[in-house]
């Protein structure tokens, strides 16, 4: 039995680990004693709300995560599905907010190195990462450093380990202003029969530790950053900080992949938040194994590291597998060759305990179950928030529209807003063509990726407007995922399935837990109409500031098919006399809009309905002329509206277009109405009528708007701007702000 | 013209990949005596006559450094 904490001293070490007393009193009931301080640490990660989601779990349900494209759901490092002739795409998002306010380019670049690792977890190449950031406005020194370190951080590592960065989306506001978001996702193509969980079985079986050395890097990182809100005290929080290493994660990638080829293992985990505890405590439940660890087997980086510190420590860039004693010679020679280290720390056993041994003493002797599974699951108090009534009952008629002749300057005046104007400042310093997949590059709606030696290629992209979802949480979470699935479709993918990355502030306010549930409400029901699983995804709260919550932010990245690449569509104007249609129709969205943000410098009103039906016929629309090869160029419509949206197709193709808008709206909100359900899409002139017939075949409205051509944006009777007035307001906005001006 | 030397090192406790890699890549050339490498920058800074040490701390603190991460040490240098 190990030494176990002094009755008077263990409960405080327990609240000071960020642990309740109820659950303090939980453990001891199971283990029929108190714990060791070893134990104690192990408990208090494992139960944070970062490894044990026991405010979110409950709701999480609500999801739905089976599919025919389904191979494998939530509950291990990565979801995975079937895109067709044998092969698979594994992906997932994950969060690095707290780490990121702290030190942003080592934030995002770990953040971009715990998603990889949880993609060559599952036997799959990582082939492209993207990422979803919110800060706060530019106009402060402290949100441009932030902005600048996370997309550096990101660039800086992605570059190095050579997976591209194909896509992302960022928007600024004052409500992440204390609170940065840095939403990492990664995608990773396998052959089916290669997928591996981390799964630890076979009594006897070695465990291997392999890569990078241990320090005290992020100790506590999960518990103590990524579930309390930020204040004063994060200044005290600083020497966690991990720092990444980009070079030997790639190795790391092909000594795995190599090992898995080989069959060497029998499971493969990466160590992420709260380390080997988590890694190993997982892959020990789902195996219903034990495991017995030497912490003094593992490589240490700084002297004199406690038992408790080895078994939390964050350090990057490390892999736990389990293998057949046989097989270790060969595994460890793999290791070698890509000059990795690696150890064996332990094996696995039939007690159904997990012991820590620390040389010849016992230092932790737990059920191994409890960690992972144990952990208390809360019914957190919901109580609609007052702040609503008011945001919503905000009057949008009141506010006044721009008059006939401001309607150009107003759409040069969006267009250069810091959350529409290009993000070319951004996506230049990414590699976003490495490994030659990259069909669509960063700036159309979805990135395209090739399946290579197949015809069929992804699509994906990461969408969610922390605006709609303050003024009302279960819209807001719809619109994320219709803008996610009309995206891709504007690719000419069919939406397959999603992960999420759940951002909200401290889900034990009750005002705060009911935005979370009515966006997971809202999603699970969008996710259902569409017949789109969630497959994998991550949870990150307490994303707070002095008491002030973030937007609630349900980010989706969703994941497309497409079965022939070679009709994949982008959104650039082509040619001359191409005929401009949009799919869907335009009604009077003026509620958190960028138009109202613009002009009056207030988020309020209700943000626009979502009619899911209508969203997937417009989707299918869309994506059946593309299949039919007669779509030239396809762009959705949403920030901005359908100006925003004809001006970046004529930036991006550099042509201009001449349209007609007939309906009875005022022509402001013609123009800047966020209504849902639209996509504008470019034909020959011939092909026209058969755009309108597959619209009429769906039952969706449609408009023929005019045709592309000459080298201005003219809208009849509203606008008249030259396309490359359009272009220096779109791209001149970031670098100007991030340069101070 | 007055000169501040100063060196830039990843705190204690921060992982140093650069070092770390050519710790190991020295005990592979046959180097075993190497117990720990740890590789940081050094600045050079030319700054008016008079220009205080408080001064040069704040350059670092904003700028040089990165001080969530990285310590670092200003020695003023005489001119010979």
């Amino acid at each position: 039995m190990p030494e176990i904490l002094d009755a008077e001293l263990a409960p405080k070490l327990a609240v000071e680990l960020g642990l309740k007393l109820e659950e303090y009193d939980k453990i001891v009931e199971i283990l029929g004693r108190r714990p060791s301080v070893t134990e104690l640490y192990m408990y208090s990660l494992m139960w944070s709300e970062h490894c044990s989601y026991k405010h979110s779990r409950k709701a999480l349900r609500m999801f739905p995560t089976e599919g025919e494209h389904v191979l494998q759901g939530p509950g291990e490092n990565a979801g995975v599905i079937s895109v067709g002739d044998g092969w698979a795409i594994a992906f997932k998002m994950e969060s690095h907010n707290h780490p990121s306010a702290i030190e942003p380019y080592q934030g995002a670049a770990t953040g971009v190195g715990g998603i990889i690792r949880d993609i060559f977890t599952m036997g799959a190449r990582p082939i492209a990462s993207l990422n979803s950031l919110r800060f706060g406005t530019l106009d402060k020194a402290r949100q441009r450093y932030l902005f600048e370190g996370a997309v550096a951080g990101i660039g800086g590592y992605g570059n190095c380990l050579g997976v591209p960065t194909v896509g992302g989306e960022v928007y600024f506001d004052e409500a992440y202003e204390g609170n940065c978001l840095i939403n990492a996702m990664a995608i990773g193509l396998m052959r089916e029969e290669d997928l591996t969980l981390a799964t630890a079985s076979g009594v006897g079986n070695l465990m291997l530790l392999i890569g990078s050395t241990t320090g005290r890097d992020g100790i506590g990182g999960a518990s103590t950053l990524a579930s309390q809100e930020f204040d004063e005290k994060a200044e005290d929080k600083r020497p966690s900080v991990q720092v990444g290493d980009p070079f030997e994660e790639k190795l790391l990638i092909e000594a795995c992949l190599e090992l898995l080829g080989e069959k060497l293992l029998v499971a493969l985990g990466d160590l992420g938040a709260a380390g080997l505890t988590s890694s190993a405590s997982e892959m020990a439940s789902r195996g219903g194994v034990g495991l017995d660890i030497d912490v003094t087997k593992v490589p240490q980086r700084e002297e004199n590291m406690q038992a408790f510190e080895i078994m939390v420590s964050e350090s990057q860039e490390r892999m736990l597998a389990v293998l057949e004693p046989e097989n270790l010679e060969a595994a460890q020679a793999i290791c070698a060759k890509w000059g990795l280290r690696s150890t064996v720390i332990g094996t696995v056993t039939d007690t159904g305990h997990f012991v820590v041994r620390e040389g010849d003493t016992v230092v932790a002797d737990i059920p191994a179950a409890t960690l992972a599974d144990d952990a208390p699951i809360y019914d957190p108090e919901m109580e609609r928030p007052a702040y609503l009534d008011e945001v919503q009952s905000f009057d949008v008629r009141g506010v006044k529209l721009p008059g006939d002749d401001e309607l150009g300057e107003t759409l040069l005046k969006l267009l250069a807003s810091p959350n529409i104007c290009s993000r070319r400042w951004i996506w230049e310093q990414y590699d976003h063509q490495v490994m030659l997949n990259t069909v669509v590059l960063p700036g159309s709606d979805a990135a395209v990726l090739r399946i290579k030696d197949t015809d069929s290629a992804i699509a994906v992209s990461t969408d969610c407007n922390g605006r709609y979802c303050y003024l009302e949480p279960y819209l807001g979470a719809q619109i994320a995922f219709v803008e996610a699935a009309r995206n891709v479709a504007c690719a000419g993918a069919r939406p397959v399935a999603i992960t999420d990355c759940l951002n909200f502030g401290n889900p034990e306010k009750p005002e705060v837990f009911w935005t979370f549930h009515q966006a997971v409400s809202g999603l699970s029901d969008a996710c259902r109409a569409f017949k789109v699983p969630v497959i994998s995804g991550n949870v990150s709260l307490y994303n707070e500031s002095f008491g002030q919550p973030i937007y609630p932010t349900p980010t989706v990245g969703l994941v497309g098919l497409i079965r022939n690449v070679e009709r994949h569509t982008t959104a650039d104007f082509k040619d001359e006399g191409d005929a401009i249609i949009m799919l869907g129709e335009t009604h009077r969205d003026l509620g958190g809009s960028e138009l109202l943000a613009l002009i009056d410098g207030t988020v309020g009103g209700m943000p626009p309905s979502v009619d899911l039906w209508r969203e997937q016929q417009v989707c299918e629309a869309a994506i059946c002329c593309i299949e039919m090869g007669i779509v030239k160029s396809a762009h959705d419509c949403s920030e901005g509206g359908l100006a925003v949206t004809l001006a970046e197709s004529c930036i991006a193709g550099n042509i201009g277009a001449n349209i007609v808008i007939e309906n009875r709206l005022r022509p402001a909100v013609s123009l800047f109405s966020e209504t849902q359900g639209r996509i504008v899409v470019t034909t020959a002139v011939e092909d026209a009528m058969t755009v309108a017939m597959m619209a009429d075949r769906l039952r969706i409205p449609y408009a023929i708007l005019g045709q592309v051509g000459g080298t201005s944006l003219v809208i009849e009777d509203m606008l008249d701007v030259p396309v490359s007035e359009l272009r220096e307001s779109h791209e001149a906005t970031l670098e100007r702000l991030v340069h101070g001006g | 013209m007055a000169r501040f030397d100063i060196y830039v090192t990843y705190k204690k406790g921060i992982f140093d990949p650069p070092g770390a890699t050519a710790e190991r890549a020295l005990q592979n050339l046959g180097y075993e005596e190497v117990s720990s490498v740890k590789i940081g920058k050094f600045i050079q800074l030319e700054v008016v006559d008079g220009t205080s040490m408080d001064r040069v701390a704040e350059m670092c603190g904003k700028l040089l450094a990165n001080p969530v991460i990285e310590d670092y040490r200003i020695e003023p240098v005489e001119e010979a």
